[in-house]
Formats: structure tokens, C-alpha cells, sequence
């Protein structure tokens, strides 16, 4: 086996208008590999989502992308608030973002459940207070 | 539905983008980033009335080939750039939302569901 292909971002919580800058990295990384265009939309639009999410609700935090040879894995760590109910947090149209957040076009509730529809496994760790990991795989 | 029909029925002009010629299989429209990322499907077309950089960033993210601002709103030269570098073309027409969605949808081009379906 081979070592996975890793790429590293740092995720800027405090600007919501460059949200999404490592997904459109991440999309051009993948093309230039290219993997073929159903599973490069699928990786960034769960990892934009999944910006999109930290910038928001924790502050920003770091995105690590590892090509393995059979899947694509994100992983997205943040030191945010936590996630107290992930069964709710799953719920679409369930959302915690400030209004502030859906004039700019999200915070409807649907980043979680999108994150799951367009990937083929999805684990989240939370604790309270101490931050959120997500992992997402997406099977080649 | 080639983009250059689009651009004539809805009175738009174009802000970015030389490929007229290109065809449109659908279209969405809203203002609500994470309905457009749940559902849209290829070379679609997105009608929106919110401004602001992720409008773009989603529409790369989607491999979206057409964005249209209503209600004649302008986007920054920053996110035109970036439209630009991704393919993108973008259009600005002066009908509201419903107006617009409507004239597209009379002319032929469908939702994103009804061609998924």
C-alpha cells in the first residue's frame, strides 16, 4: 500500500467571504489528478459545505484531504462550541446560524444532511465546549 | 436551451463569458445557497437575487455553467474574475425572480427535478 496524496488547509473563521477557499483548492487538486467529475463534485461540495460550517459556527479550523486508493477522505477539525445533539444537528431545516448567516445565502439547516448525501460514510466527533471533528469518505 | 436564447428572453446583459453557444440542460432559482447545493445537477443554469462571493463559489462547486443576477443586481469585479477564471458566465437581467424563472420555464427549460426525473 502506498501512502495517501495529503493536502492541509487552514480554515480563516473570521471572514465569511473567503469560506470555501480550500474546497475550490481541493477541486483543483482533484482535477488535476483526474479523478472523474461525479466524485470531484461530490468531495467539494461535502468539504464546502463543511467550511462553510466551521467558519460559521467555530471559528474557522483546519481541513486535511487524504487520497487513499480506494476512497477520498476529509477530515475537518475545528475547537468550536461542539455539537450537544447530532441526531438534531442531522435534521434538515434544523439550523443553530444567526440570521445574519442566511442573508448570505446558508444557515437552512442543510449543510449537515447535504455533507451525508454526498458522501458514502460520515463520522462525527463532538464535545461540548471542546470542539467537532468530521470525517467523510468517498468511495472511488 | 443555449445560453445566448436565455440572454435574449430575459433582456440580460453579459458580464463574463463568450460561450453563447453553449447549452443549458436546467435551471434553479434561489437565494438559498444550501437548497442550490442539495439539488442541482449538470450544466445548469442558476437565477439568484443574493450577491455576495459564495453565489460563485457554488455554482464552481456544482459545475453550474451560467449564473443570472435579477433584478438587475451587480456583482463585484472580484467575483467576476473568479467566474471568469472557473468558466463561468454570467448574466445580469433587470426582471425580478418569478419573472425571469417564469419567461424560462414558458420558453422550455425545465427544473432541476422534473429532469432528473
Amino acid at each position: 500500500m502506498s501512502e495517501p496524496l495529503k493536502f492541509t488547509y487552514s480554515v480563516d473563521g473570521d471572514n465569511f467571504t473567503s469560506a470555501g477557499q480550500a474546497s475550490v483548492q481541493v477541486k483543483k487538486v482533484l482535477r488535476r489528478l483526474g479523478l472523474d467529475p461525479e466524485t470531484i463534485r461530490r468531495v467539494s461540495i461535502a468539504m464546502y459545505e463543511g467550511e462553510i460550517n466551521m467558519v460559521i459556527h467555530a471559528g474557522g479550523g483546519e481541513a486535511e484531504v487524504l487520497i487513499h486508493e480506494d476512497c477520498v477522505e476529509i477530515i475537518l477539525r475545528d475547537k468550536g462550541p461542539g455539537i450537544a445533539d447530532i441526531e438534531q444537528a442531522m435534521q434538515e431545516g434544523f439550523s443553530t446560524a444567526p440570521d445574519n448567516i442566511r442573508s448570505l445565502g446558508f444557515g437552512a439547516g442543510m449543510g449537515l444532511p447535504n455533507m451525508k448525501r454526498y458522501t458514502d460514510d460520515m463520522q462525527i466527533e463532538s464535545q461540548v465546549g471542546v470542539g467537532t471533528t468530521i470525517t467523510m469518505r468517498v468511495n472511488l | 436551451m443555449k445560453i445566448s436564447e436565455i440572454r435574449d428572453l430575459l433582456g440580460a446583459a453579459v458580464l463574463c463569458g463568450d460561450e453563447m453557444d453553449r447549452d443549458i440542460l436546467s435551471a434553479c432559482g434561489s437565494d438559498m445557497m444550501s437548497d442550490v447545493l442539495a439539488y442541482v445537477k449538470n450544466q445548469a443554469v442558476l437565477l439568484t437575487g443574493l450577491v455576495n462571493p459564495q453565489v460563485i463559489r457554488t455554482a464552481v462547486m456544482m459545475d453550474m455553467i451560467c449564473i443570472i443576477f435579477v433584478r438587475s443586481k451587480q456583482p463585484s469585479a472580484q467575483m467576476i474574475e473568479f467566474a471568469e477564471e472557473n468558466g463561468l458566465t454570467v448574466l445580469t437581467t433587470p426582471l425580478r425572480m418569478y419573472e425571469a424563472c417564469g419567461k424560462l420555464y414558458a420558453a422550455g427549460l425545465k427544473g432541476n427535478g422534473e429532469v432528473n426525473e
